[in-house]
């Protein structure tokens, strides 16, 4: 059956895994069209492309959740089709996609159990859970309940799982999302691990400078097709956006801040208390955020990020009216409706599901948060024309790419729909704007725009607050910085006076242990 | 591999929205074909004089929109919450209390009526249904109970108010002490809009609650929020909609559609109170709801097709000797068929195996 052995030498391995002409149609779109993929033992390949050029369509291929069209995949040489997941696994395929999928309530050794397709008995298999973990440097207690861990932890699981099972490849959907840049090195030391012991690992990630640091070889996806496949730590990050995007990539251009201006919305002494017992609840949280700057939360998710959005939305409301003040007025006890009357705008991290509603068109979604301050409604019936008309003011301005107004929402891509949530927003002319992980699954060229947006509105008199884990992107855009940690809020620095590293060590909880320059310790948790 | 896969479409089928309903119908025809056959019956002249036989004269049509009237007017409201995720399974219930109120104050001004007393019938009736309704929606908003079993279990509850009722202070003084009130003096009865049927003023009412629940639901900013809070509800959070304004709009809303329904029963066809006034109204509406696709129009249409489920039944009862009952199953199947057909809206049937492993 191997019948393309005869292309290779027969002194030299066959590569772990060639595709051929890879080809898959979905209604409406070819998201993958004669895709060539070669992935050697023992290299760490990246998979690039902005969203929607085709790449989780081509890994999910690999993994066996799709099937292609046409073409052909050799596995070690033989032709190979992989019916499902557990084929793949059989084969030698492990993936570790970019949502976990772990039971709460369930041990370490539970949930993993439950995805080994023999996972034998438990005392024996937390054992071995044990041995794998200390073999690769990946710290895990199999006794603890999933909920007791860090983001990060949970991570480690879904890979454990997957080193259970000797994998030859090894897939990573967007590993470093989620992590501290401290995390991510870690991580980075057992991916190297792995491939000198000869496993592939085939890497998807936005981080262009992550995969100049750890891949030798990529493949760059534009519109479903391979436009090109290069060494990343031949090129620079810029050279690898544009070869994703096809086009120049520019960035923005931070001006330095004028004189900050009165106080838009000041917090003051924010503590929450929540019914859900995996809700972080926030301790005691000051700052303020000022006319014409940015201020930047950084934090790994799940340290009161969801708590802190939820408390100035107005989703959820306050004990204390004061805790919260905007414009001036105390908003603590007013719901989102009566604080987007003050002012504020809004971007919830969650694009889909709650900054949009998926089936629902463009126009309407326009609607969905602009009635409050846009002359969108009149005597209690929607004035559609002028809703149509906000959409499409909306898509011309930030250039949304979109089949118009009456597209669905979950029609658009990633970024596309994010610039149209801010663009949104922002038209609104808000004297405020709250923003959680706006380029989170971004592509370079939309997260470059979003960013232009967002500096041009500080500076035209807004105030800014922006939520993300993404430390690169709060460099880029923030006047200070503060942490998130364990509900707890470090106080803020000037950008300019401190660094990734001191933020990174901050955000995985060492308040207070790197002294500063001048002496002062971080306030400690 | 099975011979027959389902495979998920890319985007819900429009098509499949229309055509499922249709799809159903005739799945419970051939159904009923099955069924007639298996018993006995000449299945064509069974199913004719279920379906076609009862609409053939005059008074057959004027009983179509007779029964098709109540439906109408439950199914709008009940499918206003639907859409906004307000599962008010109550309508039975909140048809009987409308007819218990509004009802109720014509026999209170039995001999002292006037021209104001129908309209002051209808505000009773739809009181009536709406305080019934008011109670799901109070134990949902505040203790978060189900308004499904809560709105349910009331529908007993007002049936056994009812048999008090007309067993004690609603009883006809000069009745011989059977279970039901006087019947309604002229100005406590809907007037006849189609002379030689039963066609009453109710059906004008129905098609105003068509017209009216098409402009809440397409036109309205409360319509709006009632669709984005069905669809996503954290979206609707996000928004600053408030929902617990909508639950209590639309169960109150549901619930005096319901209650003017049954008022107008009392008022119209029945002229009296009696311990039947519906033959399950309420709970047909739900099926009519979903049948039209939870807009007013193919409301319209569905509730004339369970209408004539109704009068069909009746006929074969009597043409063919076949037990009540056997309208429930017709009804039954159809919802079945619908329910089971609409997974084609999301879904396509692929026939043939999968490629197999290599």
């Amino acid at each position: 059956m191997p019948s393309h052995a005869e292309t290779y030498p027969p002194d030299a391995p066959p590569p772990r895994l060639e595709l051929r002409g890879i080809t898959k149609r979905f209604p409406g779109c070819l998201a993958n069209d004669h895709v060539d993929l070669v992935l050697q033992p023992g290299e760490i390949h990246a998979l690039l492309g902005e969203n929607g050029a085709g790449k989780s369509t081509l890994v999910k291929m690999i993994y066996g959740v799709l099937h292609p069209d046409s073409g052909t995949m050799l596995w070690q040489g033989a032709e190979t089709i992989v019916p499902d997941p557990a084929g793949a696994r059989r084969l030698g395929i492990g993936m570790v996609f970019q949502h976990f999928s772990l039971f709460d309530t369930l041990t370490v050794t539970e949930n993993i159990a439950l995805g080994l397709d023999n996972a034998g008995p438990m005392d024996q298999l937390a054992g071995r859970i044990r041995e794998v973990s200390e073999r690769y440097g990946l710290a895990l207690d199999p006794g603890r309940h999933v909920f007791h861990l860090s983001v990060g932890e949970r991570q480690r699981v879904e890979i454990v799982r997957c080193l259970l099972q000797d994998p030859k490849l090894l897939i990573m959907d967007e590993p470093t999302s989620v992590l501290t840049p401290q995390e991510a090195a870690k991580l980075f030391e057992t991916l190297r691990v792995l491939a000198a012991e000869g496993c592939t690992i085939l890497y998807i990630s936005h981080k262009l400078e992550e995969i100049r640091a750890l891949c030798s070889r990529a493949t760059v996806l534009r519109a479903g097709k391979v436009v090109g496949a290069t060494d990343p730590r031949q090129e620079t990050a810029r050279s690898l956006a544009e070869m994703m995007m096809g086009a120049e990539l520019s960035t923005p251009e931070r001006p330095p801040q004028g004189v900050a201006g009165v106080a838009r919305l000041t917090v003051r002494h924010l503590s929450t208390t929540s019914d859900n017992p995996f809700a972080t609840n926030l301790k005691d949280v000051n700052f303020e955020v000022r006319a014409g700057e940015i201020l930047g939360i950084a934090g790994v998710a799940g340290n009161g990020q969801a708590e802190l959005m939820a408390a100035l939305s107005g989703e959820v409301l306050l004990a204390d009216a004061d805790a919260v003040v905007i414009e001036g007025t105390s908003a603590g006890h007013l719901g989102p409706r009566a604080r987007r009357t003050l002012g504020l705008a809004f971007v919830p991290e969650e694009r889909l599901g709650r900054g949009a509603v998926p089936e629902l068109s463009l126009s309407e979604n326009a609607l969905l948060s602009g009635y409050a301050r846009e002359p969108l409604v009149r005597g209690g019936m929607v004035h559609f024309a002028r809703a149509r008309a906000y959409a499409e003011t909306i898509i011309r301005g930030f250039n949304v790419v979109a089949h118009g107004h009456r597209a669905e929402a979950r029609s658009l891509s990633g970024g596309n729909l994010q610039k149209f949530i801010i663009g949104r927003e922002i038209l609104q002319k808000p004297k405020l704007l709250v923003v959680g992980q706006p380029t989170w699954g971004v592509d370079a060229g939309a997260a470059a725009a979003i960013h232009k947006a967002l500096i041009d509105l500080a500076r035209s008199g807004a105030a800014v607050l922006v939520i993300s884990q993404d430390l690169d992107e709060l460099f880029v855009l923030s006047d200070r910085i503060s942490v998130l940690f364990h509900g707890r809020l470090s106080d803020s620095r000037p950008t300019h006076e401190t660094t990734v590293e001191r933020i990174g060590l901050l955000m995985g909880g060492l308040f207070g242990t790197p002294p500063d320059e001048d002496g002062e310790i971080t306030r400690a948790v | 591999m099975s011979f027959i896969r389902l495979e998920p479409r890319g985007q819900a089928s429009k098509t499949m929205v229309y055509v499922t309903p249709l799809l159903a119908v005739a799945l419970t025809l051939l159904s009923g074909f099955i069924l007639f056959l298996a018993m006995g019956f000449d299945p064509l002249k069974a199913l004719y004089s279920f379906f076609v036989a009862p609409v053939t004269s005059v008074r057959g049509v004027g009983e179509l929109v007779v029964k098709a009237t109540p439906l109408v007017l439950c199914a709008v409201g009940l499918a206003i919450g639907f859409r906004a995720n307000v599962w008010n399974i109550g309508a039975e219930g909140q048809l009987t209390l409308g007819a218990i109120t509004g009802g109720g104050l014509a026999l209170a001004f039995y001999g002292e009526g006037g021209w104001w007393l129908l309209p002051m019938m209808v505000i009773g009736g739809a009181i009536g249904g709406a305080v019934w309704a008011a109670v799901p929606a109070f134990l949902r908003l505040r203790f978060n109970a189900s308004e499904i079993l809560t709105s349910l279990m009331l529908n007993y509850v007002a049936l056994l108010l009812l048999n008090y009722l007309v067993h004690g202070p609603f009883r006809d003084p000069d009745g011989f002490a059977f279970p039901e009130s006087r019947l309604f003096e002229a100005d406590a009865t809907l007037p006849i809009l189609w002379a030689g049927t039963r066609v009453h003023l109710g059906a004008l009412v129905a098609l105003l609650a068509v017209a009216g629940g098409w402009l809440l639901i397409a036109r309205t900013f409360i319509g709006f929020q009632i669709k984005v809070i069905g669809l996503t509800p954290a979206a609707a959070g996000y928004a600053g909609f408030d929902q617990k304004r909508i639950v209590w709009l639309t169960l109150l809303l549901s619930g005096a559609l319901a209650g003017i329904a049954g008022m107008g029963e009392v008022a119209g066809p029945i002229g009296q109170i009696t311990a039947s006034i519906s033959p399950g109204y309420g709970y047909t509406a739900i099926i009519v709801a979903f049948l039209g696709r939870l807009h007013p129009v193919g409301i319209l249409l569905a509730a004339l097709l369970m209408a004539l489920s109704f009068i069909g039944g009746e006929a074969a009862q009597i043409a063919m000797g076949l037990p009540k009952a056997i309208t429930g199953v017709f009804q039954g199947m159809l919802l079945f068929f619908l329910l089971a057909s609409d997974v084609l809206i999301r879904y396509r049937v692929r026939f043939g195996a999968r490629r197999a492993a290599a």
